[in-house]
């Protein structure tokens, strides 16, 4: 059997993970017959087909992905939004008014300005154009409440789950709005500081044990122990009188 | 404070100076992921060299003319710092250091997916902590894993090594005592799963024959660094996976105490 | 580079000739440009030489100055090799401090000439640890149409051959010129030998097209005694190991009819 690796091995840049009839799958390459990985990651095999969930890699825009970008620059017709890749993004004024631009009565600052915080959908990309985005869907515009996470984004998968199961208990247990960036970022926004605080932990958590399994059910319980901690610790100063 | 030249640089019995065969490399130490700010970094001990790479991209090129329409652009730095060698070297970039850095750089690009990256720039920085010898081969060993280290997409790690001759005898993995004193000094850079030479540099004299010699020395050489570079990079990730392991295994120890 | 790019059609036509055996000026792969040499041009410089590869012109000039020795090496004249593209020789060329170029072509010239120890520096010695003779090497390149290291290698060699040193003494730590010149003592003549990698084949001698279309290129410099005195590889692609000696072996062969144009036995 052409395959030299095990399943979830750990491999670098030009191993050979397989010959002949298996097919290149992300973060590999084909050469004379020969499969080779392109990052260092675990690899696996589904079928026919070999690829390697990179341990390391910077978002590449992919066009229909939400992503969560900073306005690093205001132009003429609209704004340069960084999206944590490769290539600044543009926002086009008609992709974010809902009516036609009119560039001497609109203040594109008024809308958005440099420093603010963004949530967008990738309308148009390709090799010869930096990628294109719009805020005019529902849920996108500019964030004004909130805390953002940033993780590598090949674990973003892992932190939506399995038909959303990892995000729906998350949002469940910390009682926060949650919004995920394809790119890497995630916005958290929950009724105080403290809900906020138990999602980042879990996100984090979820970031450094992403390969292991069992990982719904560890992050449930290390919200509930530390949500418990903090009601135990109400609970103890309404004894004492003080109030926080 | 300057170096004496020894009588001798190998005994009659083939030893080094540094106590090593003819055909043994320095001890090499790696360390991948070493610094907080760039995007792939990594760190390499070799005898007394000392050397720091690190990888920032691929990332929007300024001035714009400078990118490429159709893949990323390799920028490369090869650079000393002014302590690092016996008598203070000034700051300002030398010439030595301007061909090494363009040679270092024709040596990386082809094991980078440039294509897949157009009017982006990759820009790489080799910095010379300590030099004793073989500093553009150990650049390039700790550069291949800076970048393996940022998440580039590679063909295939580059490894590098220098042969050559010194008193007569063949040699691998020139000190710079060796390489001032000796007769020839031949650095190579290998990539393995194409065969490649990607940087192929002599300065000295050797015959054909000797020629022949010193490059089989040096891929042989250039081999030892590969093997040496993969398990650098799978170490930054084992220590996690085997403390990740441990700890399953503990928590299954202590739920089948309880029970 | 835009300027100079061969177009796309030409550029597979030439890489289609080369895997049949065949150049676009009809040149054998191992064949040399038609190369025309010319010594002794510019009398103020103590020696100078002009080379035409094909189209590819480059000047050398040689001066030589009083100056001090290198601290290892207190009794030996000193050698110093500089390049310049200039501007007039290519649109790609432009005016400023050396690039990293012409500072890889000087230097692969310099290792040519001081591995084979070509310059009898030891003779060159005015006062020992004080004061020596300075050789100044100057590569101007004058039009590229490929393979400016040949040339350039060449025309160093010729120039060297074609330097007069002016006839001293020391009178009172004084250095006082006497009548008559004498030639640069000069031991060894070594000639870079350049190949160009293209679809696994290689052509010696390159011409601009080929170098727009080329993976890699080798430069092997070998000495009068058949040694390989300097190695430079160059270009974004890469040659393996067979290749590497295979063009060794042509090389020994190219150097020495290279070295004939010059030397005159």
């Amino acid at each position: 059997m052409p395959v030299f690796f095990e399943r979830r091995q750990l491999v670098t840049p030009g191993d050979l993970l397989a010959e002949n009839e298996y097919m290149t799958g992300e973060n590999t390459y084909k050469e004379n017959g020969k499969i080779y990985a392109t990052r260092v990651g675990l690899v696996n095999y589904e079928g026919k087909k070999v690829h390697v969930v990179a341990l390391k890699s910077f978002y590449i825009p992919m066009v229909g992905d939400t992503v969560i970008g900073k306005v690093v620059e205001v132009t003429l017709g609209g704004w340069v939004i960084d999206i944590r890749a490769p290539y600044l993004a543009m926002l086009r004024a008609s992709d974010a008014l809902e009516r036609p631009f009119r560039p001497q009565k609109d203040d594109l600052t008024a809308l958005f300005d440099v420093g603010d915080l963004v949530i967008a959908k990738i309308v148009a990309y390709d090799r010869t154009h930096d990628p294109l985005l719009t805020v005019l869907e529902h849920e996108l515009g500019k964030i004004t409440r909130g805390q953002i996470v940033e993780i590598t984004p090949t674990k973003i998968p892992r932190v939506i789950g399995k038909q959303g199961s990892m995000i729906n208990m998350l949002k469940k247990e910390t009682g926060c709005h949650i919004i995920i960036g394809q790119n890497g970022r995630i916005l958290i926004s929950g009724k105080s500081p403290e809900d906020e605080r138990f999602a980042v932990m879990a996100i984090r958590k979820i970031e450094q044990e992403a390969h292991m399994a069992g990982l719904t059910d560890r992050v449930t319980e290390m919200i509930r122990k530390e949500k418990g901690v903090k009601e135990g610790t109400e609970h103890v100063s309404k004894e004492t009188g003080k109030n926080d | 404070m300057s170096q004496k030249k020894p009588e001798k640089m190998i005994d009659e019995n083939d030893i080094r100076l540094d106590g090593r065969k003819l055909n043994e490399m320095r001890p090499v130490k790696i360390e991948v992921g070493v610094l907080g700010n760039a995007d792939g970094s990594a760190y390499l001990e070799q005898g007394k060299n000392k050397i720091l790479a690190a990888v920032y991209g691929p990332k929007e090129v300024h001035p714009k003319h400078l990118s490429l329409p159709d893949r990323a652009v390799l920028r490369c730095r090869y650079h000393m710092a002014p302590f690092s060698v016996e008598e203070r070297k000034s700051p300002a970039p030398s010439r030595r250091e301007m061909e090494l850095s363009k040679v270092i750089r024709e040596a990386l690009e082809p094991s980078i997916f440039t294509e897949y990256y157009p009017r982006t720039a990759i820009d790489l920085f080799i910095e010379v902590l300590q030099a004793d010898g073989g500093t553009r081969c150990a650049g390039m060993t700790v550069a291949s894993l800076a970048l393996a280290d940022a998440g580039i997409p590679m063909r295939d790690l580059v490894g590098a090594c220098a042969a050559g001759k010194v008193e007569g005898r063949l040699v691998l993995d020139l000190t710079d005592l060796e390489d001032k004193g000796g007769e020839a000094d031949m650095p190579l850079a290998y990539m393995p799963n194409a065969n490649a030479v990607t940087l192929l540099q002599m300065d000295g004299l050797l015959t054909i024959e000797e020629f022949e010699q010193v490059v089989n020395l040096a891929l042989n050489g250039c081999k030892q660094v590969c093997q040496i570079q993969k398990e650098a990079l799978k170490a930054k990730y084992i220590t996690v996976k085997e403390a990740e392991a441990e700890k399953e295994e503990k928590e299954e120890k202590e739920e089948t105490e309880e029970d | 580079m835009a300027s100079m790019m061969a177009s796309r059609i030409r550029q597979k036509r030439i890489a289609q000739l080369i895997s049949h055996g065949k150049r676009l000026d009809g040149r054998e792969l191992t064949s040399y440009r038609e190369i025309q040499i010319e010594s002794g041009i510019i009398e103020r410089a103590e020696g100078s030489a002009r080379v035409r590869l094909g189209k590819t012109e480059v000047l050398v000039g040689t001066k030589i100055e009083v100056g001090e020795p290198f601290p290892d090496t207190p009794n030996e004249g000193v050698l110093t090799v500089n390049a310049e593209l200039v501007p007039l020789a290519s649109p790609t060329f432009e005016p400023g401090p050396p690039d990293e170029n012409s500072i890889e072509l000087a230097r692969i010239v310099d290792r040519g000439i001081r591995e084979s120890k070509a310059i009898a520096l030891e003779e060159l010695c005015v006062e020992p640890g004080k004061r020596v003779f300075v050789v100044f090497v100057d590569v101007y390149v004058l039009n590229h149409d490929g393979n400016l290291i040949d040339a350039s290698a060449l025309a160093a060699l010729a120039a060297l051959l074609n330097t007069k040193m002016f006839n001293y003494e020391i009178e009172k730590g004084e250095i006082k010129i006497k009548p008559g010149y004498k030639p640069l003592p000069m031991r060894n003549y070594p000639t870079a030998v350049t190949f160009a990698k293209i679809n696994d084949k290689f052509v010696v001698d390159p011409g601009l097209e080929e170098e727009q279309v080329m993976d890699a290129r080798l430069t092997i410099t070998l000495e009068k005694d058949g040694k390989i005195c300097a190695i430079q590889k160059g270009g974004y692609g890469y040659f393996t190991a067979d290749h590497v000696l295979e063009t060794s072996k042509i090389a020994l062969q190219k150097a020495e009819e290279l070295r004939k144009l010059v030397v005159k036995e």
